[in-house]
This record gives structure tokens, sequence and C-alpha cells, in this order.
């Protein structure tokens, strides 16, 4: 297998160009980022923060600043309600199943929408086997949560409710003021949960303006480092921990603090936040060229979620007909581009992304979808050269699907 | 709905990239479909047939299915030339598999959705000649209860997915 991967590879050896449009699913750490790290691996604070020695006591003044950094920029003043996990992954586990199992006596009541990521639907059909209801919002045609429908979801008996501010494939912007006081209005009582992994360093939330009781935050999707992540919790909110082990200086997760990946991450944030209108104003640029350029130069494409301004500013998904999308993948790599897909043939089961499918797509129209993310670090020369060889590249697959279906 | 590793062996890669036989037949004898365009994965297989000597003459084939289903799709075209209906008939996903240098096991489908169009095909054939040969078995084989299987599969997914039309 691994010989198998090694050819892969090889097969890659005279691309003239190289284009990371994956920032989904991983992301390559900035050089800068990288710098900030390397002391402390071996230089400096190298030690528990909650020991009592000098490198013990670096580290904890190193994690309680870096906890500082990332949450002043969605308006968390005290670093002790910045819980650092593994990654957004575990900070989403740790928000449901932290406040579900504390709660469990309340209600047994969840609401989502439906197109939430894996790591918010998969624990709460974890969570239907213990006897929770998961109630799914369904949202529109551009994956905007249905607030009528949403009102009809939330009762008393609703313990929690967890929405992402910007959707991970199509980039909807949700409107999470009106959807967190729709929930709140019926039940003050419901937790609620933003996942901001897609949203954080590019649209603006503030937990003084709309006072969620948790949000998640990611690290690797800011090109922070990947192993780092963290879960606002909000001061005096009841939520039980999911693992054991020894605490430290995170209260919710056991074990040694990676202070590396945090100093990682706050510098991320930094970074992000730093000329946050040029960079934004540039992604979006990047994104609508990328847009505009497909859907009006390649026939038989769809832009999946919304245009405009209630887009992520880096978010470009798009369907491309007649054209496998894993097929896809792999031919744009061999291009040196590099994507990802929502195809069916992705996955392990024959189904196509849960998001695609909520908002209406067939299955034929989800089969030839590729997600791409641009970062403030793309230039239009990258833009101009994903539009150059894309065509060629859905044309020799549309080749293969020949005259089916006619 | 998980993704795992797919490190396709170099033979898959070639095909993918150089495929066999490719595209549809214009003086085809026979062609049938596995999968379905709304189930995504769909493959189409075309044989021209010797009446006389009950030989394939030659094979193509489309697809609207990843690099494995490609591959293997492309090598069945080229094992299956010159061979006796019969003979093409015992051609199983397992030879199939074997001949690209195996496939990751979630990539098993596509390899069999070859296999069962290339069956269908022999069938659809002796259909339209209304002859039965001895060896052609009553029973759907494997491969092509698999492939009604997944279309099945899809065909139910998708209905499901319908419920977002009468929503609105
Ligand atoms: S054709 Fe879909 S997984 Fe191979």
């Amino acid at each position: 297998m691994v010989e198998s991967v090694r050819e892969l590879i090889r097969a890659h050896a005279n691309i003239e160009k190289e284009v990371y449009l994956d920032i989904e699913n991983s992301s390559p750490v900035p050089e800068e980022i990288v710098n900030e790290m390397l002391p402390y691996f071996n230089k400096r604070a190298y030690g528990n923060p909650t020991l009592t020695h000098k490198l013990g006591w670096e580290a904890y003044e190193t994690i309680i600043l870096s906890a500082k950094k990332v949450g002043e920029h969605v308006g968390v003043e005290s670093p002790e309600e910045i819980n650092f996990t593994p990654g957004e992954t575990e900070a989403n586990n740790l928000a449901i199943l932290g406040v579900c199992l504390s709660r469990r006596n309340d209600g047994k009541k969840i609401v989502v929408s439906e197109i939430e990521p894996l790591n918010v639907v998969n624990v709460c059909k974890m969570l239907e086997n213990y006897g929770f209801k998961v109630e799914k919002v369904p949202v529109d045609r551009d994956g905007f949560i249905k607030i009528e429908r949403l009102k009809e979801k939330v009762d008393k008996n609703t313990v929690f409710a967890s929405f992402s501010l910007v959707n991970n494939e199509i980039g909807t912007v949700q409107p999470i003021k009106e959807v967190f006081k729709t929930v709140k209005d019926i039940n003050t009582n419901t937790i609620f949960h933003v996942d901001l992994s897609d949203a954080y360093g590019r649209i603006p939330f503030d937990v003084k303006k709309v006072p969620v009781e948790l949000a998640t935050i990611s690290s690797y999707k800011i090109l922070g480092p990947r192993g780092i992540g963290a879960l606002y919790v909000k001061e005096g909110l009841k939520i039980e921990r999911i693992l054991e082990g020894q605490i430290g200086t995170q209260k919710l997760w056991p074990g040694v603090e990676n202070t590396p990946a945090i100093v990682g991450f706050a510098k991320a944030s930094e970074l992000a936040f730093k000329n946050f209108e040029n960079n934004i104003n540039h992604m979006k640029k990047l994104r609508d060229r990328l847009i505009d350029g497909i859907i009006n130069n390649i026939d038989e494409t769809l832009l999946n979620g919304p245009a405009g301004d209630k887009r992520s500013p880096d978010n470009i998904n798009i369907s491309f007909l007649k054209c496998e999308g894993e097929s896809l993948t792999i031919e744009l790599s061999l291009k040196g581009v590099y994507v990802s897909s929502g195809s069916a043939c992705t996955r392990r089961v024959l189904q196509p992304s849960h998001v695609l499918t909520a908002i209406g797509r067939r299955f034929e129209e989800a089969h030839g979808s590729i997600l791409m993310k641009v970062t403030r670090y793309h230039s239009m020369d990258d833009i101009e050269y994903v539009l150059k060889v894309l065509p060629e590249a859905v044309n020799r697959l549309r080749k293969i699907y020949g005259s089916m279906g006619e | 709905m998980s993704r795992s590793p797919l490190p396709y062996n170099p033979k898959i890669l070639e095909l993918f990239r150089n495929p066999k036989n490719l595209g549809r037949m214009d003086d085809a004898t026979v062609s049938a479909v596995a999968g379905n365009p709304s189930c995504g994965d769909m493959i189409t297989f075309y044989l021209k047939i010797d009446d006389e000597k009950e030989v394939i003459e030659k094979a193509s084939f489309e697809s609207y299915g990843c690099a494995a289903n490609i591959a293997t799709s492309s090598i069945l075209t080229e094992m299956v030339k010159g061979k006796r209906l019969e003979e093409a008939w015992q051609t199983s996903w397992k030879t199939v598999a074997n001949e690209v240098g195996g496939l990751p096991t979630v990539k098993f489908h596509c390899g069999i959705l070859a296999v069962g169009a290339l069956r269908r095909a022999i069938r659809q054939y002796y259909r339209i000649k209304e002859k039965k040969p001895e060896w052609l078995p009553e029973e759907q084989t494997f491969e092509e209860k698999q492939a009604l299987e997944e279309e099945k599969l899809a065909e139910m997914l998708s209905k499901r997915l319908g419920i977002f039309e009468s929503e609105e």
C-alpha cells in the first residue's frame, strides 16, 4: 500500500505549479507561525504548566497569554473561559456531550441544523442511542436555516442547540443572532453552542453581542497548526468532562498541555486579524474571480451555497455535472491543484455530502462537487492557474462520461 | 459517513489517465448500464459480437465513477476482447480486481459494477437473440445482484431527498 502511494506521489514529478486549496481538510502552516512555535519545543516553556519550576511557570504564562490572544477576537475577556482541546472535533464533542451529560435530567432534546459538520451530526447520532432526541432544522436552497421550522423544533425539553455560524462546505453565513434569539425566546434555558470553525478569522463574532454559552474555535482553518482548537465556555456553565486523567490548566481536558501548538494557534489568530479588512477583501476578490471564471467558462456548473456577502470570503463550492468528483480531485492533483469533493465516491457509504443533499442538490449534482478555500496567502496567479487547468480536467472526465443519459 | 485513505496502485492510475476502449460504440451489437446517474456511479458497457462464433469482437465503456471504476471498466474491455461470450461471462470481479493490481476495500463495488454491466450486456444479447445457452445461469450472479442492490439503495436515498422539494 505504501509502495502504491509512493508511485502516486511520483506521478506528480512534472507539475509546473502547485496550488493547495484543500484548507477544509488540512492546511499548511506559514513559516512565521512555525518560527513562533519552534522555541517552545525545547528552548523555553516546555515544562508542564502546573508544576513548580521555571519551565512550568513559563508554560503557564504562555498558555494564559495565548488563551487571551485567541479569545479577544471573539469578545472573550477571561482566558479562563477559553479551553484548549486537541482540535475543533474535540471541542464540538466536548460541548455537546459535556452539556448533555450534565443536563441529562433536564430534558432530552437537542436541536441542530441539517447541515452541521460530522463532528456535530455524528455526536448527536451517538446521543440518540442514549435516549436523546435530535431535532434537525431544515435549510433552504442556499443553506440558510428556516427560522419558522426552527420555532417548531424548540420546546421546554430542548437542553442544547448547536449551529455553525458559517457552514464548512458551502460557506453560508447564518443570521446567527436571529437563530440565537429564536431559540432563547422559546426556551431561555437551552444551552446555545455556536461552531465558529469556519467563521473565526473571516466572519466577525462577539460573545458580548450574541451571548452564547459555548463557541468552538479552529486553529488549522486559520492556518494555525493541527492538534489544537478551543472551546469557549461561559463562566459558570455546568459542563462535564468527557475524558478523565490528570487535570492541569485546562479544566475540561486532561493531559499535558500542547504548548507549542497553543502558541501557534495564538500566532495564527493574531495574523488572521491583523489587516483584517485587507485580508478579507483579498480573499473575496480571489473567491469571486474563481467562481465567475468557472461558472462563465465551463458549461453545466452550479454554485453551491449563496453568492455575495452571505457567503464566507474563502469558500468556493461548485458542482460540475457529468464529471465525478473524486476522479476530478485526482485529475486536478496531477496538475498540481489540490481540492476535495463531496461525491459519494469519496465516502465509504454510497451517500454524497449531507450538506449538498440538504440544500436540495440531486445526487448527480452532488457527485461532481468540488470544495476549495482560499487564504490570504493565495495570489491571483494561483487562481488563474486553477482556471487554466480546470477546463481540461473537467473535459477529459466528461469524455469518460461520454454520452450516458442521452 | 467516513473516508478512508485510497492508495490507488500504479496500474489503476495508469488506466485512469489513459483508459482503453473508451466511448460509445455506434455499431455495438448490445449495450448495458449498471448503476444510474441519480445515484452517481454509473457505467455503460458496449459489445460488438460476432453472431456466428459468439465471440466479442470489441468492447468499450463509458463511466461516471471514480478512478477504480474507470480502471476496472477499462481493463475489463481488454480482458473480454476476442473471447467467446461463455468465457467472458466467467470473468469475476475478483479477477478484474487482481488484474488492476488490487482494489481498496471501499472500492470493491466499483469493480463489481463493471462486471455487472458486462454480464447484463451478455444476458441482453441472448434475450434479443431469443437464445438460452446452457452455461448462462437462470439466477442472477453475485455481481448482477450487487449492481441491483446499489441501484436500489441509490433510489431509496434519492427518494428520501425528494422530501426537500415537497417541503417548499
Ligand atoms: S464509482 Fe463511486 S466509488 Fe467507485
